[in-house]
């Protein structure tokens, strides 16, 4: 369990998380949405050990992540962030050895290779390769880097009791339909394998369709927390983004949350027809 | 129609050759460049009179010639090759490690500081030593000028490093634009002291910043031999991190570097290394630029064939610069930064050139 206990950051005087309790459970996917400045990547970055909090702690089955040494905390944790820049010509494959190859794992290059391989088959760039990474499109190159996370934590020794932490700052942001359903349905199958996963993410219907638990945030503050059909009422959601929202049924069974103001216009366009 | 479909015809497919392959081949190079640096000098003494040159060494033959033989090929050729050789490593080594730092090609040695801290110590002991710091200069003999650069660029890089760090950790960007401004601040000091000199040290100044080999000595090599061991041992130590600095630091972080600890071993290997080249041989430029740049293309940017091939291959590019140095208008010696900048420049323009062209590869 990756556990953040009553953790502050402060930026100046300016606090971005204030006092946050969260737990990540393994085998559950645990989005985290919210608007903009909400604190939702901070926080990421703070249980991912890359942010130290001003005050409380977060805790990796127990220990206090300031303790454990940089190369066992990438044993048990890996991390896709938001955006990853790359200014030397790396080849696809070698990216994603990267995650197997720079953590002290002792892994050798040959079966790192192997293990690279499976992951961008998962993410769907099997054929990539060789390729050079910087010319790649956005959402290609987004994909490699959930291959990197994966490979990480697929090389990396490490006790079945121990949790394996994913952490990812909106995988899906450059990604398109097709794409972004792909990348989730990989990512719930890691949390269904026993990973703790934590995703942040804007899509509120991503997150509704794919997460087992929702944590909503605004102003540095977890202010809901709960499986999905719970949390996803429309008074708390306009609420908390500032801008009135819908619950509308999707026609097949299913329900979509979308702005007041596009459903109106999606009504006026059908209307017209 | 997938994706990959959809590119066909577009050829961006990397070619990697095997890695041993490269380093054999790389090796293959600084060996024979190195038999050349012994066999070709402005004297005409070859390879052939090694033996003799030998067993005058050892004392088994004391006649003129093969005394002479020694003299040139022992004393003056050899420990001039191994210099040249650390001069080299030092200098490609030190680049390629600063490139990947600051995580950007056109990074050099000369960022942390070392080389301007360095070049004003210089200016400062070739232009006072004659004056006010006489007393203090005297006692080193002609061993004043490297001392004075070493820790002149050691003391510069320890300054910057205490300006961009705050609680315990180095903000790298702080460190570069700092680095800048001492540079600017060494450079107009440097220049206000040189006003001030006459026109035999304002030749000696110019003649050290443009670098030279031709005061190697056995001395000398001694005196580099523990920084080159240093590097030895450092290097391979620091490989797996800066792959992960080419990420950038968080990811670094995230890939279990100890992302502190490999940035101030990075810059203290850097400066003890360009400190130590400089201190022996002067300004000497592009080495640290153009011999990783060359690596990252044959073998691409992963540092584990970057920095030990940069080490041969910038081994290699100062001693065939220090033979075409003291070849080319002999019986009198180029500046061997005249050389390489000469051979260098135009090689690192087509590069890059040629790296536009293929798309940022």
């Amino acid at each position: 369990m990756l556990e953040a206990r009553r953790v502050s950051v402060m930026a100046g005087q300016k606090r971005l998380i204030d006092d946050v309790s969260l737990a990540i459970t393994p085998g559950r996917l645990t989005a985290v949405i919210g608007p903009n400045g909400a604190g939702k990547s901070t926080l990421l970055r703070v249980m991912a050990g890359e942010l130290k909090p001003s005050e409380g702690a977060v805790f990796l089955d127990g220990a206090d992540l300031r303790h454990i040494p940089a190369a066992r905390l990438a044993a048990r944790r890996s991390v896709v962030a938001q955006s990853t820049m790359l200014s030397f010509p790396f080849t696809v494959l070698e990216t994603v050895m990267l995650g197997a190859t720079v953590p002290a794992f002792g892994i050798r290059d040959d079966d790192a290779a192997v293990v690279a391989r499976d992951a961008l088959a998962a993410v769907g760039l099997a054929n990539f390769e060789m390729r050079m990474l910087n010319q790649l499109s956005g959402g290609e190159r987004q994909r490699v880097h959930i291959a990197r996370a994966l490979c990480q934590l697929a090389t990396a020794p490490r006790p079945d009791t121990e949790t394996a932490a994913l952490l990812l700052d909106e995988p899906t942001a450059s990604l398109d339909l097709k794409h972004q359903c792909d990348v989730l349905g990989l990512i719930k199958a890691q949390s269904t394998e026993g990973r703790a996963v934590m995703l942040v993410i804007h899509d509120l219907n991503l997150a509704a369709a794919f997460a087992d638990e929702i944590v909503l945030m605004a102003a540095g503050k977890i202010v809901g927390k709960g499986n999905p059909d719970d949390l996803l009422n429309e008074d708390l959601l306009s609420h908390t983004f500032g801008c009135r929202l819908r619950v509308v049924s999707s026609g097949d069974g299913g329900r979509l949350i979308l702005p007041a103001a596009i459903t109106r216009r999606m009504i006026i366009g059908a209307a017209a027809e | 129609m997938t994706i990959a479909e959809g590119r066909i015809g577009y050829d961006s497919n990397a070619v990697r050759p095997a890695r041993g392959t490269v380093f054999l081949a790389l090796t293959g190079l600084l060996l024979l460049s190195a038999i050349l640096s012994l066999a070709i000098g402005p004297t005409g003494v070859s390879l052939q009179s090694l033996p003799r040159a030998f067993s005058a060494a050892a004392g088994y033959t004391n006649d003129a010639s093969a005394e002479r033989d020694r003299l040139v090929l022992i004393d003056l050729r050899l420990p001039r090759t191994l210099l040249a050789a650390f001069v080299g490593a030092a200098l490609a080594t030190s680049g390629a490690m600063m490139q990947g730092l600051f995580r950007n090609p056109l990074a050099d040695p000369g960022l942390i500081g070392v080389s301007s801290g360095a070049a004003l110590a210089a200016i400062a002991t070739i232009v006072l030593g004659h004056g006010i710091a006489a007393p203090l200069v005297a006692p080193f003999g002609i061993y004043a000028l490297p001392i004075a650069a070493f820790f002149g660029g050691l003391v510069t890089t320890i300054t910057l490093v205490a300006i961009a760090s705050r609680r315990g950790e180095l903000a790298v960007g702080t460190l570069l634009l700092a680095g800048i401004a001492i540079g600017a601040l060494s450079a107009s000091l440097g220049g206000f002291i040189s006003y001030a000199s006459d026109d035999r040290e304002l030749r000696d100044l110019t003649l050290w910043s443009m670098g030279s080999l031709s005061g190697a000595s056995w001395q000398k090599v001694l005196a580099v031999l523990p920084f080159a061991v240093a590097i030895l041992l450092v290097v391979p130590r620091l490989m797996r991190g800066l792959n992960g600095f080419l990420l950038g630091e968080a990811e670094a972080m995230h890939l279990g570097i100890d992302i502190e600890r490999t940035k101030r071993l990075t810059i203290a290997t850097t400066a003890a290394a360009v400190g130590a080249a400089v201190a022996v041989a002067g300004v000497i430029g592009f080495v640290g630029l153009v011999a990783p740049h060359v690596m990252r293309l044959i073998s691409g940017p992963d540092h584990r064939a970057v920095l030990p091939g940069s080490a041969i291959l910038g081994a290699t590019f100062v001693i065939v610069a220090d033979i075409i140095a003291r070849m080319a208008i002999r019986p009198a010696e180029l500046p061997i930064g005249i050389v390489l900048a000469l051979v260098g420049a135009p090689v690192f323009l087509h590069l890059v050139l040629r790296r536009n062209i293929s798309g940022g590869g």
